[in-house]
C-alpha cells in the first residue's frame, strides 16, 4: 500500500476526568478514560475503534472534536493542531470534522423540521449561498434515502433508522472531510442497521469521506473498516489492517474478544476463551499491562511492566500489539494459567 | 456516613454566618436611627445618645457585628425594649409552642399526604384518584387563615344542626383559642397542615407513578410478590426519596405559616411574638426570633439531608 | 403439585393474542402466536423491535399491564392453562415455577434493598423461610452464579455491583426456587461481549444442573445459534418460522429469516460489496398489512401475499412456516403471475 495522506494525527492523547470528593470537594482522583493514545487516520479510509464499555473509544472521539477538552496530547487535522485553536477557530474547523451519534434524537432539536435542522447546520458553517440551501436540503435528503416530501416533518415522525439518516444528512450538509461515527448503528435493528451501513459505504465512495468509526460490534467493524484499533481500559492494545487483525489477532484480549462473539455457524464448535471477572476501574487501573488481571497468560512481567505497541512481523510493521508475549503465542509455547 | 454528617454540619457554618449578617443588618437597614427608634419618638436627645453609646452603635460596623455574634454565641440575644426582659427568656416557652404546632402539622401532613398520594397513584385515573386530587387542589389553594376561621366557625363556635340528627345538636367540639389540651391543638394543626398535606399528596402521587413504571417493580412482580407488598416494600421506599426533601422544606414553610395560624387561634407562640414585636418596634425580639427560626430551619434541613442519605444509599457515590 | 409428569412439553403456547387498547384502536402486539418448549430444552425467540417477542414473554407470566390485555389463546405450562389460573395461583407460579430475567440489569434491581433481601424474598415468599435462613440460602445462590465473596455481597446494594454482576444477581433471584422454566428476555443485550459469553455460559451450565426449560428472547442470531435447541422467528406479532436450530440456520425458509441472516455482517468472514438488506421498515402496529405482514418488504411477494394472510404450516419434522411460497397454492399463483406479465 502506498503511503496515503495523513488526515488526522493523534499523539499521546490523554483524557482524565477529575473526581471530586473529600471535605471541600477537592479533586481526589482521576478517571483515566483515555491514557496516552496515538494513531493516524489516512485520507479516504475507515479506521475503527473497538472495545467494550469503558475502554475509552467514545471519549477518544469526543476529545478529538474537543467536545470534552483533552487533558494533554496533540490532535493534528490536515496540518492544523486542533488543540491550539481558539473557540471561534475550532467552530470553523468543525465544518471539516462532523460526528454522528448513537441516538440521533438526543442530538437534534425536536421542535425543528428536518429542513430547519439541515439549513441551520449550513448557516452556522456558512456553506452554500443562501438561495441554494433549499435545493441542497432536498438533494441531501435524497442522498441519504429520504424523500423531498419529508423535509417539513418533525423528527418524532421518523423511525429510528430514518432519524439516523437525518443525522447523517446533517453531518454531510457542511461538506466534511472526516466523519466520526460514534456507535452510529448500534441502536438500530439488524435489518435497518444493514441499510445504514450500506448508505455509509456509498457516501464514502461518492464524497471521498474519511471515517473514524467507533463501535463495539466486531461484525459491523469488520464489514466497514480498512484498519482497526482495539482499545482496553484507555489504551490501544492492538492496531492493524482488517484482514491481518481478524485473521491473525496478536493480543490475547483481541483473541478473547473475537472468540466471545457468538457465531451463526451451527456446525463449527469453536474454542472460546471466557475471560474471568470484569473490566477493572479506570480510576485505579492495574499496574503493568492493564489486561493482566483478566489475561489467562499473565506472568510476573505483565504485572510489573507496561508493554509497548510493537510489531512481530517485519513484513507487516503496521500490525502492532501491546503484549510482552506475542512471540510465544506464535510459537504456541505459552499455556493459559489455571 | 459519619464523615458525611460531619461534612454536612460543617457546611451549615457559612449558612449560619449569612443568617447572622442578615439579621444583624436588619437593625441598620431600618430607616432612621435605631437608637432614636428604640428610645421612642419623644425621647430627649441626651437619652438617645446614651442609648446609642450603651448599644455600641458608635463603633464601626464590623466591631458591632462581632460584638453581636459573640453575644449570641453566649446565649445573649439582648433585652426586649417593651418588657426589658432577656430576649432568650421571651422566646423560651413560646419557641416550643411553635415547634409543637409545626411538628404536629408536619406529622398530620405527612400521614395524610402519603396515604392519599399512594392511593391516588395505585388507583390511577379512578374515581378515588380524581377525588383525592381535587381535594388536594382545594387544600393547596385555600389561604390558611381563612380555613382557620371556617374551622372555628364550624367546630369551635359550632353550627346548630337540625334536631333530627341524633347526638349532634351542635358541633362546638373544639376550643377556638389557646394551646395545650387536645381540644385546643386539633384545629390549628389542621389549619396549618392542610396545605402541606396537599403538596405532599401530589408529590407522592407523581413520584409513586414514576417508581411503579420502573423495571425493578416488574422484577418484584415476576418474583411472585403480592401487589400490596410490591407497593409498600418495593415502591414506597423509592418513591419517598424525593418526598423527604419536600417535607423538610414544608416544615420550614410551616414555621412561617405559624405566624398566621397563631394569630387566628390566639396561640402564644413565636409567630405571634414576632407580630406583636414588629408592631411595637421591639427590634431585639424580632431579631432574636428570626435568628432562632432560621437556626431551626437549618437544623431541620440537616436532619432531612441525613434522612435522604439514609434512604438513598446511592448518593454515597459522590 | 403432585401431578405425575404427564406432559411432554414444559410450555405450549397456542394461538396467543395480546392487544393494547387505545381510545379507539386495538393494537395487536401478539397475534396468534403458537410455539412449544420441550422439557429441558432451550427455545430461542428472535425478532426485531416490534415483533412482539417481549410481550409474548410477559404474557406467559401474565404480567401485561394496562392498557394491554391477553385477549385469547392458551398458555399450557406443564399441561395446565395459565390463563385459567386465579391471580393468587399465578403468584405461586411466578418466581417459583416460572422465573424471568430482563434486559436491563442496571435498572431491574431495587436500588433501596440489599442483594440479600432481594434474593431472599423469593425464598421467603415461596418456601416460607425465616429471614436468617433466606439470607443463608441467598449466599448459596450467589456462590452458584459465580459471584466472588458472596457473604460480603449479600449485604451490598445494587449500585455497588457492575452490570455483569447485577445480571448474575438477577439470575440468582430467578433460579432461587428451582424453576421448571426460565424466561430470559434479552439477558445479555446490555452487556459487553466478554461478559455476555460469561452469562450465556452460566445459564447453560445451570440449565444442565437444574434441568429446566429456557425461553431465550433475543435479537442476536449468533446467541440463538449457540445456545438454543429450537427457534421461533417472530415478525409483527406472529411466528413466521419455527424450527430446530440446525435446520433453521442451514436451510432457512421464510424470506424474513433469510433476509435477517444476510443483514448481519459476520465477524468471521469478509463480505464483498454491500450487505443484502431487507428493504423498508417494520410497519407501525396501527397500519398492519392485511395479507402477509412481511409482504410489503418481501422480494417475492405476489398479489396473493398482499391480500391473504398465510397460515402456519407444519411439516413432518414439526417445523413450521408461515409463507405462501411453501404452500401448494404457490405454484399456481406464480404461473398465473407469470402469464399475467408475459
Amino acid at each position: 500500500m502506498d503511503k496515503q495522506k495523513e488526515l488526522l494525527n493523534v499523539k499521546n492523547l490523554k483524557q482524565y476526568f477529575p473526581i471530586k470528593g473529600g471535605f471541600f470537594g477537592r479533586t481526589v482522583n482521576h478517571v483515566k478514560a483515555v491514557d496516552d493514545v496515538s494513531f493516524t487516520v489516512y485520507e479516504g479510509e475507515t479506521l475503527s475503534i473497538v472495545g467494550e464499555s469503558g475502554c475509552g473509544k467514545s471519549t477518544t472521539g469526543r476529545a478529538i472534536l474537543r467536545l470534552d477538552e483533552p487533558t494533554s496530547g496533540s490532535v493534528e487535522f490536515d496540518g492544523t493542531d486542533l488543540l491550539s485553536l481558539n473557540k471561534k477557530e475550532m467552530n470553523q474547523m468543525r465544518k471539516n470534522l462532523q460526528i454522528i451519534f448513537q441516538d440521533p434524537y438526543a442530538s437534534i432539536n425536536p421542535r425543528h423540521t428536518v429542513r430547519q435542522i439541515l439549513t441551520e447546520a449550513m448557516e452556522i458553517q456558512n456553506v452554500w449561498p443562501k438561495e441554494q440551501r433549499n435545493d441542497k436540503v432536498i438533494e441531501l435528503l435524497e442522498t441519504v434515502g429520504l424523500g423531498a416530501h419529508q423535509a417539513d416533518r418533525l423528527p418524532h415522525e421518523f423511525s429510528g433508522g430514518q432519524r439516523q439518516r437525518i443525522g447523517i444528512a446533517r453531518a454531510l450538509s457542511v461538506n466534511p472531510k472526516l466523519i466520526i461515527a460514534d456507535e452510529a448503528v448500534s441502536a438500530l435493528d439488524v435489518s435497518i442497521q444493514a441499510q445504514v451501513l450500506n448508505l455509509l459505504k456509498k457516501l464514502q465512495r461518492e464524497f471521498k469521506l474519511t471515517y473514524l468509526f467507533i463501535s463495539h460490534d466486531l461484525g459491523v467493524v469488520r464489514h466497514i473498516s480498512d484498519r482497526i484499533i482495539v482499545m482496553y481500559l484507555g489504551k490501544i492494545v492492538e492496531i492493524g489492517d482488517k484482514k491481518s487483525l481478524f485473521e491473525n489477532p496478536k493480543h490475547p484480549y483481541t483473541k478473547s474478544l473475537l472468540s466471545a462473539i457468538p457465531s451463526t455457524d451451527v456446525d463449527k464448535k469453536k474454542e472460546r476463551i471466557i475471560l474471568k471477572g470484569d473490566v477493572p476501574s479506570p480510576i485505579d487501573p492495574p499496574k503493568g499491562c492493564r489486561f493482566h488481571t483478566r489475561c489467562p497468560f499473565a506472568t510476573e512481567l505483565c504485572r510489573t511492566e507496561a508493554p509497548e505497541l510493537r510489531s512481530t512481523d517485519e513484513n507487516n510493521l503496521d500490525h502492532q500489539a501491546a503484549c510482552h508475549h506475542m512471540e510465544k503465542f506464535e510459537a504456541e509455547s505459552l499455556q493459559p494459567m489455571a | 456516613m459519619i464523615q458525611y454528617i460531619v461534612r454536612r454540619i460543617l457546611q451549615t457554618i457559612p449558612v449560619l454566618i449569612g443568617v447572622s449578617i442578615l439579621v444583624f443588618s436588619m437593625m441598620h437597614l431600618v430607616p432612621g436611627d435605631p437608637a432614636q427608634i428604640m428610645a421612642g419618638e419623644s425621647a430627649p436627645q441626651e437619652q438617645v445618645d446614651n442609648l446609642r453609646e450603651r448599644l455600641g452603635l458608635n463603633d464601626p460596623l464590623p466591631v458591632q457585628y462581632f460584638t453581636y455574634v459573640s453575644n449570641v454565641v453566649q446565649g445573649d440575644l439582648g433585652n426586649s425594649i417593651r418588657s426589658g426582659r432577656d430576649v432568650g427568656d421571651e422566646i423560651g416557652s413560646r419557641f416550643w409552642v411553635t415547634v409543637e404546632l409545626a411538628f404536629y402539622s408536619t406529622i398530620l401532613a405527612v400521614f395524610i399526604g402519603i396515604i392519599a398520594g399512594v392511593i391516588s397513584a395505585t388507583k390511577r385515573n379512578s374515581f378515588a384518584d380524581t377525588g383525592i386530587m381535587i381535594v388536594a387542589l382545594f387544600g393547596l389553594s385555600m389561604p390558611n387563615f381563612w380555613l382557620g376561621l371556617m374551622l372555628i366557625q364550624w367546630f369551635a363556635i359550632g353550627m346548630d344542626l337540625p334536631s333530627w340528627i341524633p347526638f349532634l345538636e351542635n358541633t362546638s367540639w373544639f376550643k377556638p383559642s389557646g394551646w395545650g389540651s387536645f381540644s385546643q391543638i386539633v384545629l390549628p394543626v389542621i389549619t396549618l397542615g392542610t396545605g402541606s398535606a396537599a403538596i405532599i399528596a401530589r408529590m407522592t402521587r407523581s413520584s409513586m407513578l414514576d417508581v411503579i413504571g420502573q423495571d425493578y417493580i416488574r422484577t418484584a412482580r415476576a418474583k411472585g410478590v403480592k401487589e400490596r407488598i410490591v407497593i409498600y416494600r418495593h415502591a414506597l421506599k423509592n418513591a419517598l426519596i424525593p418526598v423527604v426533601t419536600v417535607v423538610g422544606l414544608q416544615f420550614g414553610g410551616l414555621l412561617g405559616g405559624a405566624v398566621l395560624t397563631e394569630t387566628v387561634f390566639a396561640i402564644n407562640g413565636m409567630g405571634r411574638l414576632v407580630i406583636d414585636s414588629i408592631s411595637a418596634r421591639d427590634f431585639p425580639v424580632v431579631q432574636g426570633t428570626i435568628l432562632v427560626t432560621a437556626l431551626l430551619f437549618v437544623f431541620v434541613n440537616l436532619l432531612v439531608d441525613i434522612a435522604y442519605k439514609f434512604l438513598n444509599k446511592r448518593i454515597d457515590l459522590d | 403439585m403432585g401431578k405425575p409428569n404427564s406432559y411432554e412439553n414444559i410450555l405450549e403456547i397456542k394461538n396467543l393474542q395480546t392487544s393494547f387498547f387505545t381510545k379507539d384502536l386495538e393494537l395487536k402486539a401478539v397475534d396468534g402466536v403458537s410455539f412449544t418448549i420441550p422439557k429441558q430444552k432451550t427455545l430461542g425467540v428472535v425478532g426485531e423491535s416490534g415483533s412482539g417477542k417481549s410481550i409474548t414473554s410477559l404474557s406467559i407470566l401474565r404480567l401485561i399491564e394496562e392498557p394491554g390485555k391477553i385477549v385469547g389463546g392458551e398458555i399450557l405450562f406443564k399441561g395446565e392453562n395459565l390463563l385459567k389460573k386465579k391471580e393468587s395461583e399465578m403468584r405461586n407460579i411466578r418466581g417459583n415455577e416460572i422465573s424471568m430475567i430482563f434486559q436491563e440489569p442496571m435498572t431491574s434491581l431495587n436500588p433501596t434493598l440489599t442483594i440479600g433481601e432481594q434474593i431472599g424474598e423469593s425464598f421467603r415468599i415461596h418456601q416460607g423461610l425465616s429471614k436468617k435462613e433466606a439470607l443463608k440460602k441467598s449466599v448459596e445462590m450467589l456462590e452458584l452464579v459465580g459471584i466472588p465473596s458472596p457473604k460480603k455481597r449479600v449485604k451490598q446494594y445494587p449500585y455497588e455491583l457492575s452490570g455483569g454482576m447485577r445480571q448474575r444477581v438477577m439470575i440468582a433471584i430467578a433460579l432461587a426456587c428451582n424453576p421448571n422454566l426460565l424466561i430470559a428476555d434479552e439477558p445479555t443485550t446490555a452487556l459487553d461481549v466478554t461478559i455476555q459469553a460469561q452469562i450465556l455460559d452460566l445459564i447453560k451450565n445451570l440449565q444442565e444442573q437444574l434441568g429446566m426449560g429456557v425461553l431465550l428472547i433475543t435479537h442476536d442470531l449468533g446467541v440463538v445459534a449457540e445456545s438454543c435447541d429450537v427457534v421461533a422467528v417472530m415478525y409483527c406479532g406472529q411466528v413466521v418460522e419455527y424450527a430446530d436450530v440446525k435446520t433453521l440456520f442451514k436451510e432457512p425458509k421464510h424470506p424474513y429469516t433469510i433476509g435477517l441472516m444476510k443483514s448481519i455482517p459476520p465477524h468471521d468472514q469478509d463480505i464483498e460489496g454491500d450487505l443484502e438488506v431487507i428493504k423498508g421498515a417494520v410497519p407501525s402496529p396501527a397500519e398492519m398489512p392485511t395479507g402477509c405482514r412481511f409482504a410489503p418488504r418481501c422480494p417475492f411477494a405476489t398479489e396473493l401475499c398482499k391480500t391473504k394472510m398465510p397460515e402456519l404450516q407444519t411439516d413432518e419434522n414439526g417445523n413450521q412456516i408461515r409463507c405462501w411460497m411453501h404452500t401448494d397454492e404457490w405454484d399456481g399463483v406464480k404461473d398465473r403471475e407469470v402469464t399475467v406479465h408475459g
